[in-house]
């Protein structure tokens, strides 16, 4: 079986998603190539085939908005090469291919996949819902390629053998008006602490901690403990934190060694973005909130006094 | 400014929703809501509009039911919608849905066509996409800020490390995040005005697609099982009484954060 894992350069390098879903690839067995949305630094390429890529298809980022020119480009190699399976992460510029690509091959797309099975020659896809009580299996129907789209965390990045792929320079083709969204500035955001995804720790806060300014004890405690601050869609949405801050099924997906969620219930769009994180700290004055149901220590209680006698015990601590 | 809008009527989101045992479709009730996410794509439309004297027009294949969610999108402000409820689309999956929104749009000859990054209850997340290259537009995704810049837009679109700035000429389809924009509440002249602004509804026929293309049939899948995950219990919980923040302290410890 051929797999294409799509992997966009972020940073420098081959975004971790891209790594991860290699890995599950090169797991799969087959043929792994990888389409590659970045430079041509041998630090990358090495990246792409110590993760399992044969073949690295290389597209050059430029300044246009790419998903336009990349999945024409893509439609020409699967004509070309005949993969049997696509992968491409839950990400902005993976979607925007994905959803291109299976609009020009009409192929379907099965999303939010977070494991894959090869069995009897083709391809089953499992997805969890209802806030990740439930799996649901889904296989296509008639020709591949078939198209998933993979979300974050669902596997681990692991380098496998040392490996030099090919590398094949991809033109990709004007496409006229679809194509013309330019990239005029890049802007990096850059937080005190870690990133959200990098995070060991995370401290995150629900529409429970009453208001704006009363959101600061939680930047505190994570400034003490080295972690992420993240939010629910409710407080993104009430204006409190940027929309970048945000976790679960429209935001950020993360798998932190320790979640800290503070005054957040635990809807079911924000479990499915953290109930994969190590260990579970909720801190809720409701004793029925959803999120006791998955966290290792629960604490029924005032977030307000809770938290600030913490951050002052840690203090203490030096 | 002709601008369309995607929408979607969707079970109320506070309680969960429920599988068909035969046939894995989510049960809908007649009363649907409107996603909740629409309204940032709604009021960026509305401001669009009213900038350039424009029209806006709601664009939604959900069963229509009882409407309550397209009225709820109408009551903020826009000029009509065209919803397509067909026996025959029950099974789509995301193609299938954007053929039948691109159909229906085509023939609004929209300068912008505006959708959220995803739905809350089905949340594929690539309708928008599939829509843009079905209707040969370029595509603004997941844009945090937009405003028209020489006869075009200008976007902010996040991305992995904080956000880009991007242009475009119209035509053109943008995707909002929550916060984009601050949504308004439909005043009480808004919610009785909505009452008799019109409604489209053609069939899946009037749009010129076929059965092949939408349904269960159009979709390429099928659901094979579903079944329980794994569960993670629920481990320890106590109420606080003045000392419950020196058990986080422990756990801390245990996981050598401290």
């Amino acid at each position: 079986m051929k797999i294409w894992v799509f992997v966009e350069e972020t940073d420098g390098s081959p975004a971790e998603l891209g790594l991860e879903m290699l890995t599950k690839a090169r797991g799969l067995g087959g043929e792994v190539s990888a389409v590659y949305l970045g430079g041509t630094s041998d630090a990358a390429m090495a990246a792409l085939g110590t993760h399992g890529a044969g073949t690295v298809y290389r597209l050059d980022p430029g300044s246009t908005l790419p998903a336009s020119g990349a999945a024409a480009a893509l439609e020409g190699l699967v004509g070309e090469h005949a993969p049997d399976l696509l992968l491409f992460g839950l990400a902005p510029t993976d979607r925007d291919i994905a959803g291109r690509l299976s609009a020009r091959l009409d192929k379907p797309v099965i999303s939010n996949a977070v494991d894959l099975e090869i069995a009897d020659g083709g391809v089953k896809v499992v997805n969890e819902i209802l806030g990740g009580t439930t799996r649901v299996i889904t296989t296509y129907a008639g020709d591949g390629p078939f198209i998933a789209v993979v979300r974050p965390k669902s596997f681990a990045a692991e380098p496998g053998d040392v490996g030099v792929p090919a590398v094949v320079e991809t033109a990709m083709p004007d496409t006229g008006h679809a194509g013309a969204g330019t990239i005029t500035e890049r802007h990096e955001e850059t937080s005190e602490g870690p990133k959200l995804e990098e995070a060991e720790v995370i401290v995150a806060g629900g529409r429970g901690m009453g208001a704006a300014d009363k959101w600061a004890v939680l930047d505190e405690l994570a400034g003490q403990l080295g972690a992420a601050v993240g939010a629910t869609r409710a407080v993104v949405d009430a204006g409190w934190v940027p929309y970048s801050l945000q976790i679960g099924q429209t935001g950020k997906i993360v798998k932190p060694g320790v979640y800290i969620a503070c005054a957040l219930s635990g809807a079911m769009q924000h479990l499915v973005g953290m109930k994969d994180s190590g260990v579970i700290i909720a801190v809720n004055k409701d004793e029925e909130a959803p999120i006791f149901g998955i966290a290792d220590l629960g604490i029924v209680g005032d977030v307000h006094r809770v938290i600030p006698a913490l951050v002052a015990a840690l203090s203490a601590r030096g | 400014m002709k601008i369309a809008v995607c929408v979607k009527q969707i079970p109320d989101p506070a309680t969960p929703y429920e599988l068909d045992p035969e046939t894995h479709f989510v049960v809908r009730p007649n009363d649907q809501v409107l996603d909740d996410t629409d309204r940032y794509g709604i009021e960026l439309a509305l401001q669009l509009a009213e900038a350039t004297e424009g029209s806006v027009t709601l664009v939604s294949m959900s069963p229509a039911g009882g409407l309550q969610g397209i009225r709820q999108a109408l009551a903020m402000g826009a000029d009509k919608a065209i919803i397509i409820d067909d026996e025959s689309l029950r099974g789509s999956g995301a193609l299938g849905t954007a053929k039948v929104l691109s159909a229906a749009i085509k023939g609004e000859e929209a300068d912008l066509v505006i959708a959220g990054t995803e739905s809350t209850d089905g949340y594929v997340g690539l309708v928008p996409q599939m829509l843009a290259e079905l209707l040969g537009l370029p595509a603004l995704t997941f844009a945090k800020k937009v405003e028209q810049a020489d006869g075009g837009l200008r976007v902010e679109r996040q991305t992995a490390l904080g956000y880009d700035v991007v242009e475009s000429p119209l035509p053109a389809l943008v995707t909002v995040t929550s916060g984009a924009v601050e949504p308004r509440y439909p005043t009480f002249k808004g919610i009785m005005q909505a009452k008799s602004k019109p409604i489209e509804q053609p069939s899946v026929a009037d749009l010129g697609l076929t059965a092949e293309d939408v349904g269960v049939a159009g979709s390429g899948q099928h659901i094979t099982a579903v079944e329980p995950a794994p569960e993670r219990g629920g481990g320890v919980k106590i109420v606080d009484e003045g000392e419950a923040h020196l058990e986080i302290v422990k756990i801390l410890e245990q996981a050598k954060v401290i």
